[in-house]
């Protein structure tokens, strides 16, 4: 009795020991499968740079998941010191002053090396305030690009090294296609919310909302029934009744790759960040890569593409030494050997010049990885085209799907379904807006 | 009914201390708290609370989003329900008038109750998936475009077969046990009086069941309205266009997903009411009123 009591009390000041010598942080993410390795990895990476923290990554399922578990366990006060929340969730974030500790202020705090001018603004710009302060890190960040394919292009008479520049041209090519035989449609996509909405409406600089689409402030309501937005609502309606276009389903879409993949569809929008699943998945055929195509008489179109993926926040009602620890980690993940890793490992995008230069020799080994990231930065964002962060937004996405929806099955026309998504999407807003004052 | 007399004041309240505990800890406290949130507005990290009174109540009845949802589920519990009663009435019929092969039977049609709802939307999705399922590609051949992601039709389809399939099992289950206690007497001497083997059913059988009916009927609705979500989430996640998005779907959504807890908590306030009132109906109807 005496030796085991002995025992136990030896272990326990063993574990207090091995406590105090290494801070432990926590760090709740969204990344399963090989992605999640991958995050492992660079998380042990930093853990064996150094002694003195050890930043424990644990998965918590899909964005929203991560997203309510990391704001159930703040409401308990169990919370992680970093959690990685979806572009979408950025504007519940962001309002949750006193929930959260902005990346410049931490960063700041903590005498860490820290230089914003480093970060590209195409990615940095969609998680920092008015002020171009940084709220959260960019982790994996990537945006829509046209995957197409060549063997189709070639067997319908098209030149398979040209993907459409424009719609009217995307229009044309598809019913060449078409017609020829060489696939049943012409194209799909992911995300019509992502990519057909607020994408399309950021490369014609037309606004989503007011108060610069949101970064002003939560008084900012929706404009994306706009004439720009509302005309090509219009046209995918009518390609998806002549069969040029084929809906993907919902959110991501997840019927749209199954399409594209089975020479169903030529093309296929879809995150730069697919790279890597699209060519695992073309075996019989030769995959090529386009900028989003635009509408030409639109002026200032091509402007630029917006991200998607995800930042990391970090929780305020930590013990100090942990923030020290995230300052160090942030300062590690923002090195351009960590960001060229990742980036070209997964397909997102590189957040800083630095990471985007030495990923150089990557890019001319690998034709078309650099497509988004030179989408993103085809030119300086504007207003319209830095991002959009709105309260709610979650839902928002979904109300976008179905009124798409309602507009696919002939009930609402282009202009009424859009206007529905502002009606009720603002109604969110402003409850929102109540919530939070 | 047997009466037991405690002379001790304190050992029934003793006894009975574990399960009310359970009670207390699991349903009382929790639904107190869905109440209590009823009536705020939070933001999602609980740090402004202002106290809105019925606000949140008041928005749900103006809500065209809620409406319809009420409208939904009625529509599936009812569908639910007919159809996984139906089948297993005609089933627990076939099965009862086999004399050896019963038990066999019996075994074997109660299997895809030991399937997890979650699962069973899985393995539905699976087989009416329009790019890869099985069933789209049958269904193609007599000329039916099914796709559940944009028809509301075909969603509403899948997400009821796949709920009714798995409660199935259960009714089955329970029409066998009521007609075996049907006495075969009763049969024989209506056989006897000239009665056909349709008039034998509707007749005798089918008002002697009625206390197993009215039973199951009470609980296929509970399981309908409350314990679908997993299907639901597994197959069609209330889309699209909220065709199949059931209250407590909703609940899960709007609290969940959408961070609106005060929403969220009005709407389970409003669900708890519906399930008291169904338990009172069971509990006061189920024994006393069905005439046998």
């Amino acid at each position: 009795m005496n030796r085991l009591v002995t025992a136990s009390a030896m272990a326990l000041i063993a574990s207090l020991s091995a406590a105090n010598a290494q801070t432990e942080i926590q760090w709740w993410h969204a990344m399963g499968g090989e992605l999640g390795a991958k995050l492992e990895e660079i998380t042990k990476g930093f853990n064996d740079s150094q002694d003195e923290y050890t930043i424990v990554p644990s998965y918590k399922g899909t964005y929203p998941e991560t997203m309510t578990a990391a704001i159930a366990a703040f409401r308990a006060q169990q919370q992680p010191a970093i959690v990685q929340v979806f572009e979408v969730g950025t504007g519940t974030m962001m309002a949750a002053e006193g929930a959260i500790v902005p990346v410049h202020q931490l960063m700041e705090e903590q005498g860490a090396n820290f230089d914003p001018q480093a970060y590209l603004p195409a990615v940095v710009g969609y998680y920092t305030d008015t002020g171009g302060n940084m709220l959260s890190l960019p982790f994996n960040s990537s945006t829509p690009i046209v995957y197409y394919n060549k063997s189709v292009f070639e067997k319908a008479g098209l030149d398979p090294n040209t993907p459409p520049k424009t719609w009217a041209e995307l229009e044309e090519f598809s019913k060449k296609i078409k017609e020829s035989g060489a696939a049943d449609c012409g194209f799909t996509t992911q995300w019509i919310s992502w990519i057909q909405t607020e994408n399309l409406s950021a490369w014609h600089n037309q606004p989503i909302g007011t108060e610069q689409n949101g970064f002003g402030g939560t008084n900012a309501r929706l404009t994306l029934n706009g004439p720009v937005q509302v005309k090509h609502w219009e046209n995918l309606k009518r390609l998806s009744d002549e069969g040029i276009f084929k809906y993907g389903g919902p959110v991501g879409g997840d019927n749209a790759a199954p399409m594209f993949y089975s020479q169903d569809c030529a093309m296929y929008m879809a995150s730069s960040a697919s790279r890597a699943g699209v060519l695992a998945n073309a075996k019989d055929f030769e995959v090529g890569y386009g900028m989003l195509p635009y509408y030409d008489d639109v002026e200032g179109a091509p402007q630029n593409s917006i991200i998607g993926g995800a930042s990391l926040w970090v929780l305020s009602g930590r013990p100090d030494e942990e923030y020290a620890g995230v300052a160090k980690f942030f300062e590690y993940l923002s090195t351009p050997e960590v960001q060229a890793d990742w980036a070209s490992f997964s397909g997102y995008l590189p957040i800083t010049q630095a990471a985007m230069d030495q990923m150089g020799t990557f890019y001319s080994e690998n034709p078309g990885a650099d497509t988004g990231i030179k989408q993103i930065t085809l030119n300086e964002p504007t207003e319209n085209s830095k991002g959009l962060r709105f309260g709610n937004y979650v839902q928002i996405r979904g109300i976008i799907d179905e009124e798409f929806e309602q507009l696919l099955s002939g009930s609402k026309d282009a202009q009424g379904a859009l206007d529905a998504v502002v009606e009720r999407g603002n109604a969110l807003i402003a409850e929102f807006e109540a919530q939070s004052q | 009914m047997k009466r037991t007399l405690f002379r001790n004041q304190l050992l029934p309240w003793l006894l009975l201390a574990p399960q009310l505990a359970i009670t207390f800890i699991f349903f009382l406290w929790p639904a107190a708290q869905a109440v209590r949130q009823s009536f705020l507005r939070q933001d999602a990290f609980g740090i402004n609370t202002t106290f809105v009174g019925l606000s949140n109540f008041e928005a749900l009845w103006n809500s065209p989003e809620y409406l319809n949802s009420l409208q939904v589920t009625a529509v599936f519990a009812v569908l639910v329900t007919v159809l996984s009663m139906g089948f297993a009435l005609l089933l627990a019929v076939a099965v009862d008038r086999m004399i050896r092969s019963t038990s066999v039977y019996t075994t074997l049609l109660v299997w895809p109750y030991a399937v997890a709802p979650a699962v069973a939307g899985i393995l539905w999705w699976f087989i009416f998936n329009p790019t890869i399922g099985v069933m789209p590609y049958f269904l193609d051949a007599v000329g039916y475009d099914w796709n559940h992601i944009s028809s509301k039709t075909d969603a509403m389809t899948l997400v009821v077969i796949a709920s009714a399939w798995k409660q199935i099992s259960y009714n089955f289950l329970f029409f066998v046990a009521g007609l075996q206690s049907v006495p075969a007497s009763l049969r024989e001497a209506a056989a006897i009086d000239g009665a056909g083997p349709v008039r034998r059913f509707f007749d005798i059988t089918v008002p002697l069941l009625s206390p197993t009916t009215f039973f199951l009927l009470v609980v296929n609705i509970v399981y309908a309205m409350f314990d679908t979500f997993g299907v639901i989430d597994a197959t069609t996640e209330g889309g699209p266009a909220q065709a199949t998005n059931i209250l407590v779907y909703k609940v899960y959504f709007d609290g969940f997903v959408g961070q609106n807890m005060g929403s969220s908590a009005a709407q389970s306030v409003i669900l708890m009411l519906i399930v008291i009132a169904l338990t009172v109906v069971q509990f006061r109807y189920v024994e006393k009123k069905v005439a046998y």
